[in-house]
């Protein structure tokens, strides 16, 4: 548990620089006056109830939204004037399905290196590497759609890491995976964290998961980032013994199903209406 | 480069797979090549105008035409759907690139859909007037092809839900088809009727592919590449447009 601090691994150089950052959909502000910076090779879980705002934030940071206000720096590199620089930077596995179905994996994987040009031989080096990590070589040349859950999302993790991107999103990563496929997950994240020190903003509902690889941990409520800091200094602060405690210390116990339901449905008739 | 080819190759291999698509989007054209062609055959016959089937069969090509470059344009909505668009969206690299592949990639098959249909055509008793005229016919399909792939990715893109389908299906891709001189010849037309079909690309898709397979035309083959040209032009840059503007 404690190896997270032990061993904070990051520098003093920022990876990722967020300033006041806002979106709102209509009149519901999904993220509000967000600031925080992520030095490099820090690994950090972002977490939140549902509807909290972290998907909207994590697609902000991904260049997939435009923010209504504030600024984004990956690297250096700023999302809205420089957004094809940043996206060589970075690599994301998506909270939900971006396969697809009709290809194979190795095709699939093929794709990927040829959408962030992957020299050829080198992109095949990996993907065999990769494939055979997260077990799915045998299968490579199987179209996608006849993937169980688990061997989709162990694929989208296998792509997302396949350019060596120096930040890594995950979006709910191990969603729908049993343990040992989780257990693999985080082993290779925190080994490419330590090897390669890539940076790495996490999002998921397992606090155990989070208190065990995560340096640092933001806690957002509400659009706002309602608290930071080691998961040891969050349970120090709320006087609790787990991350657990702590977080439902911090955002109450009340479920949160409709707030995110609603947002969703904003989202949906903004974006059938054209007002983007 | 690399990304338009990948792109191209991803759709014609989605295409090769799935032999329902193929199969359903020749039944329809073949439906009416049956009913009209050979159902209105003989009232055509007796108005002086030859044959019927003649007539309709380059018409029916490019019906198959927009029909397949249409959807593999909507297809988008798909993508949109099932995650895949994400993909391409954080890739770095111009999002023209990527949508270019998509609409090269959805015209070509929907280029092959329609020489599958021209041979159904030829089986079904259709005379081709003369074979040196290939390469025109085939420009003609490239150029329809492109307009409606096109004209598809752009509504893919402003469009963002599946429940759209049917709704394309009757105030777009229907009227389109309908207006465009497939089925009837362009002369002597009621005025609205008239202006409606000129402001149709498809009557001048339709008007190419006649004059390269059956030997008659309408505007003339000079007017019809013309107008593909410009409206290709025109389409490809709104798609590419609307593309570089997709939140997600």
């Amino acid at each position: 548990m404690s190896d997270a601090i032990d061993q904070p691994g990051a520098s003093q150089r920022a990876m990722i620089t967020v300033k006041n950052l806002t979106k709102t959909f209509g009149d519901f502000t999904a993220v509000k006056d967000i600031s925080f910076t992520i030095n490099e090779g820090e690994i950090v879980a972002f977490l939140g109830p549902n509807g909290a705002g972290k998907t909207t934030t994590i697609k902000m940071l991904t260049t997939l939204l435009k923010p209504t206000s504030g600024s984004i720096e990956l690297d250096g590199l700023n999302t809205a004037t420089q957004p094809n620089e940043v996206r060589k930077r970075f690599g994301i596995v998506f909270q939900d399905a971006s396969l697809d179905d009709e290809l194979t994996a190795q095709e699939n994987m093929d794709m990927h290196g040829a959408l962030y040009k992957v020299p050829r031989r080198v992109c095949a080096e990996r993907t065999a590497k990769l494939l055979g990590l997260f077990e799915l070589q045998e299968r490579r040349n199987e179209p996608v759609k006849r993937f169980s859950g688990g061997m989709r999302r162990r694929l989208e993790i296998a792509r997302g890491l396949l350019h060596t991107p120096r930040i890594l999103f995950l979006d709910e990563p191990t969603l729908g995976l049993d343990p040992q496929t989780r257990n693999q997950l985080w082993s290779q994240v925190k080994k490419l964290n330590v090897e390669e020190r890539v940076t790495v903003f996490l999002t998921t509902h397992y606090m155990e998961e989070a208190e065990r690889v995560a340096h640092r941990v933001f806690i957002i409520d509400g659009g706002r980032l309602i608290a930071q800091g080691t998961p040891d200094e969050l349970k120090k602060q709320t006087a609790t013994d787990t991350l657990e405690r702590a977080f439902l210390a911090l955002t109450g116990s009340t479920i949160r199903e409709e707030e995110s339901n609603s947002a969703d449905r904003m989202r949906q008739m903004a974006k059938m209406w054209g007002r983007r | 480069m690399n990304v338009i080819y990948i792109l191209w190759l991803r759709q014609l291999k989605r295409y090769s797979r799935s032999r329902a698509r193929v199969v359903s989007s020749l039944a329809q054209p073949l439906l009416y090549l049956v009913a009209m062609g050979y159902g209105l055959g003989p009232v055509f016959q007796k108005a002086g105008m030859g044959s019927y089937l003649n007539f309709v069969a380059p018409g029916l090509v490019a019906m198959t035409i927009l029909f397949t470059s249409v959807f593999s344009g909507i297809d988008l909505i798909m993508d949109r759907q099932f995650g895949f668009l994400k993909e391409t969206l954080v890739a770095p690299v111009p999002r023209v690139w990527i949508i270019l592949g998509r609409i090269l990639g959805g015209a070509t098959v929907s280029i092959i859909q329609g020489l599958l249909f021209l041979g159904v055509c030829l089986i079904a008793g259709f005379r081709w007037h003369d074979f040196h005229l290939l390469p025109l016919a085939i420009l003609f399909m490239v150029m329809t092809a492109i307009v409606f792939a096109a004209l598809g990715s752009v509504l893919g893109c402003v469009l963002s839900d599946a429940q759209a389908f049917p709704l394309m299906m009757s105030f777009l891709i229907m009227p389109l088809f309908f207006l465009s001189g497939a089925m009837y010849p362009l002369a002597n037309l009621p005025g609205f009727l008239t202006f409606l079909t000129h402001v149709d690309p498809l009557s001048y898709g339709v008007d190419g592919l006649r004059y390269a397979l059956s030997g008659t035309g309408h505007f003339g083959p000079l007017i019809d590449l013309g107008v593909l040209g410009g409206c290709s032009a025109l389409l490809v840059g709104l798609g590419a447009y609307f593309f570089s503007k997709i939140q997600v």
